[in-house]
């Protein structure tokens, strides 16, 4: 039981250091992960009781909300400022080239779902 | 592939998502051209695991990783070929499980920079266990329930050579698919066969995030290689590479001790005497650097002209002839071509229906579709074993049978190629046991057995002590059409088989339920 405490108090402790060391921007980031990861949550619940008749279309939309997750994780380790010394991208290059892997990835999805 | 390749390691160098994504792109362009894109997608992941191993995992690759793998694994759904494969078959699964991995790590990661190391300790031996047994429990019930299907056929026979020649025998009856000897490799390599593991020595002296992906590239490709002739395809390129990093090595350690100056100096004393001085600073002092270091390059240049000599040789001689146009060298010297497979497609091209269907062994499908025009039963995709062996059955019963699986199949004409008047070696007869252990390797023809087709003393013949199945089989017939009246030879007598240098057994014969439409002039295509 105390183990569950203890956690319980890491978790609260995790949740204002975040609130507090984290920039603007970032967390906007990640507003917009735990979207994401609802809109993936769901499909998935929806595909366990409904079924998958459609294969192509929930492989489409799940995939969609995995690489949509992905691609904005990617965004925001590249834009946090501590590690600036493992890329050497600029904040603009980051967020184009966010905008062209995400074109091609609802082309595809597009495509896909039938 | 190459493309492949090149814009994953600008990705894991850079993690940058423009260069994840071209990856993704030319992944792309590979499934829709080959079935080997299930190395790709199983070295990519074997180097990100590489990477976590040695502790060279860092934010780079796992945007690289995570990148290319969503949007290469939709990419690669849109080919029908694939289709679900991504999500249900093995050969998928590393990559799909070093996906999540990357997803645990750096969120582990995350977590980690923003705790002390009890309280991160804690909150990760919690965590382990709830949602460890979970996941674990979830992957047995989907693995025990069959949902992810086992390794197929062609890529099990790589793991285990044997499994093809004991269960599929259209796997096994591909030469290309023979383990490699030793000397295709030096007659492919030459000189590279030795740089090779020099240039993996150098890079395990140097283990940058490049180097593991070279170094694990050349090993898997070279065990692979090794397996099936084939293969040396994959090889190739990574020996290339491999050998020009252990090259222009040791081209510049030694190139380092090269002393030019030393020729000039030796008129000055002042000169010698700094020679002498930089002689005795160098870290590694061994007698006379500069006359090794100069016989080394020497050897190396004379090894470097030597490979090109040999690489223009071995591309003149065994690698620019077509295989569609033969060609001969006559008594006198001139050269005598062998036009008879254009022929024979061109004859099919303008003197039948458009939608005649056309039957014949595998290794010509493409051929006659591309040039023929006309609809063929079974082609080099090899793609339907079932539908292959059910020719096979065609090709090896009466004359009876094969009509009943003919009329079945709806075929038109039927195309042998029959190589006995000009010794052509690579015809039908010679190929034929494949066909009857491919025939009789599913269930409609399991009464063809190879050991039918042999003499009691169990050899293959085709004169007059031959098996009585194999001289009334319709290959036979249709080789052996009017072959009986035929002289091939001087000094022999009518019949007689230039390839198999024997004379037939079954010589005159009519076919009752076929007639011949077209034999070219050669009589290498019979249709």
């Amino acid at each position: 039981m105390s183990q569950v405490g203890q956690v319980v108090g890491i978790l609260r402790k995790l949740n204002e250091e975040y609130q507090s060391s984290t920039p603007k921007k970032l967390k906007l980031i990640d507003a917009y992960l735990v979207y994401v990861l609802l809109t993936g949550i769901v499909q998935f619940a929806y595909c366990l009781l409904v079924g998958t008749f459609p294969f192509n279309s929930f492989l489409s939309g799940f995939i969609s909300t995995v690489g949509c997750f992905v691609l904005a994780a990617s965004l925001r380790i590249q834009l946090n400022k501590a590690n600036q010394s493992v890329f050497n991208v600029s904040p603009e290059r980051a967020f184009a080239d966010f905008v062209f892997a995400h074109i091609i990835l609802h082309l595809v999805v597009v495509n896909f779902i039938g | 592939m190459l493309l492949t390749y090149y814009f994953w390691i600008k990705a894991v160098k850079s993690g940058s998502i423009m260069w994840s994504a071209s990856c993704a792109l030319a992944y792309f362009y590979m499934v829709s051209s080959w079935g080997g894109y299930v190395f790709l997608i199983n070295l990519i992941p074997l180097h990100v695991l590489a990477l976590m191993f040695t502790g060279h995992f860092s934010h780079r690759v796992y945007v690289a990783y995570s990148t290319v793998y969503i949007l290469g694994t939709i990419l690669s759904m849109q080919i029908p070929f694939v289709g679900f494969q991504p999500v249900q078959s093995s050969e998928h699964m590393l990559a799909f499980g070093t996906f999540g991995l990357c997803q645990l790590f750096s969120f582990i990661e995350y977590v980690k920079s923003k705790l002390t190391k009890t309280q991160f300790d804690t909150l990760f031996s919690f965590a382990l266990v709830t949602v460890g047994f979970a996941a674990a429990g979830a992957g047995v019930v989907l693995w025990a329930s069959g949902k992810i299907a086992p390794w197929t056929g062609r890529f099990y026979a790589l793991l285990d050579p044997s499994y093809a020649k004991n269960h599929i025998p259209i796997i096994a009856s591909v030469s290309e698919h023979q383990p490699t000897a030793w000397s295709s490799f030096f007659f492919d390599f030459e000189l590279l066969v030795f740089m090779f593991p020099v240039g993996i020595y150098y890079c395990f002296k140097e283990l940058t995030d490049a180097n593991i992906f070279i170094i694990m590239y050349g090993m898997t490709s070279i065990y692979f290689a090794g397996v099936m002739v084939r293969l040396m395809l994959v090889l190739a390129p990574v020996m290339c590479v491999l050998s020009g990093i252990g090259i222009s090595s040791v081209l510049t350690t030694y190139m380092r001790n090269l002393d030019v100056n030393q020729l000039k100096k030796s008129v000055t004393s002042t000169a010698q005497s700094s020679t002498r001085a930089r002689r005795n600073d160098d870290s590694s002092s061994y007698p006379r650097k500069n006359e090794i270091a100069f016989g080394v390059v020497c050897m190396m240049t004379f090894f470097l002209m030597t490979y090109v000599f040999h690489c223009t040789w071995v591309t003149s001689e065994a690698y620019s002839s077509p295989s569609i146009v033969l060609s001969a060298r006559s008594g006198d010297g001139s050269r005598y071509i062998f036009d008879d497979f254009r022929e024979a497609y061109w004859w099919l091209r303008y003197n039948t229906d458009e939608d005649a269907k056309v039957m014949s062994w595998w290794d010509y499908g493409y051929q006659i579709t591309a040039m023929a025009n006309r609809t063929i039963l079974v082609d080099n995709n090899t793609w339907n074993n079932t539908h292959i062996s059910r020719v096979g059955q065609a090709m090896s019963s009466t004359e009876d049978k094969a009509y009943e699986i003919m009329r079945e199949l709806d075929v038109d004409y039927v195309l042998v190629i029959f190589g006995g008047l000009i010794g052509y070696s690579s015809d039908d007869i010679n190929k034929f046991l494949w066909m009857v252990r491919i025939g009789g390797s599913t269930e409609k023809g399991a009464h063809i057995k190879e050991s039918d087709y042999f003499t009691p003393q169990g050899e293959f013949r085709v004169d007059k002590s031959g098996s009585p199945t194999l001289l009334n089989c319709l290959m036979y017939k249709l080789s052996y059409y009017r072959f009986g009246e035929t002289y091939t030879e001087q000094d022999k007598p009518p019949g007689y088989d230039r390839t198999r240098s024997v004379e037939i057994g079954n010589k005159n014969f009519e076919l009752e339920k076929l007639e011949e439409a077209y034999t070219t002039e050669h009589w290498l295509v019979r249709i």
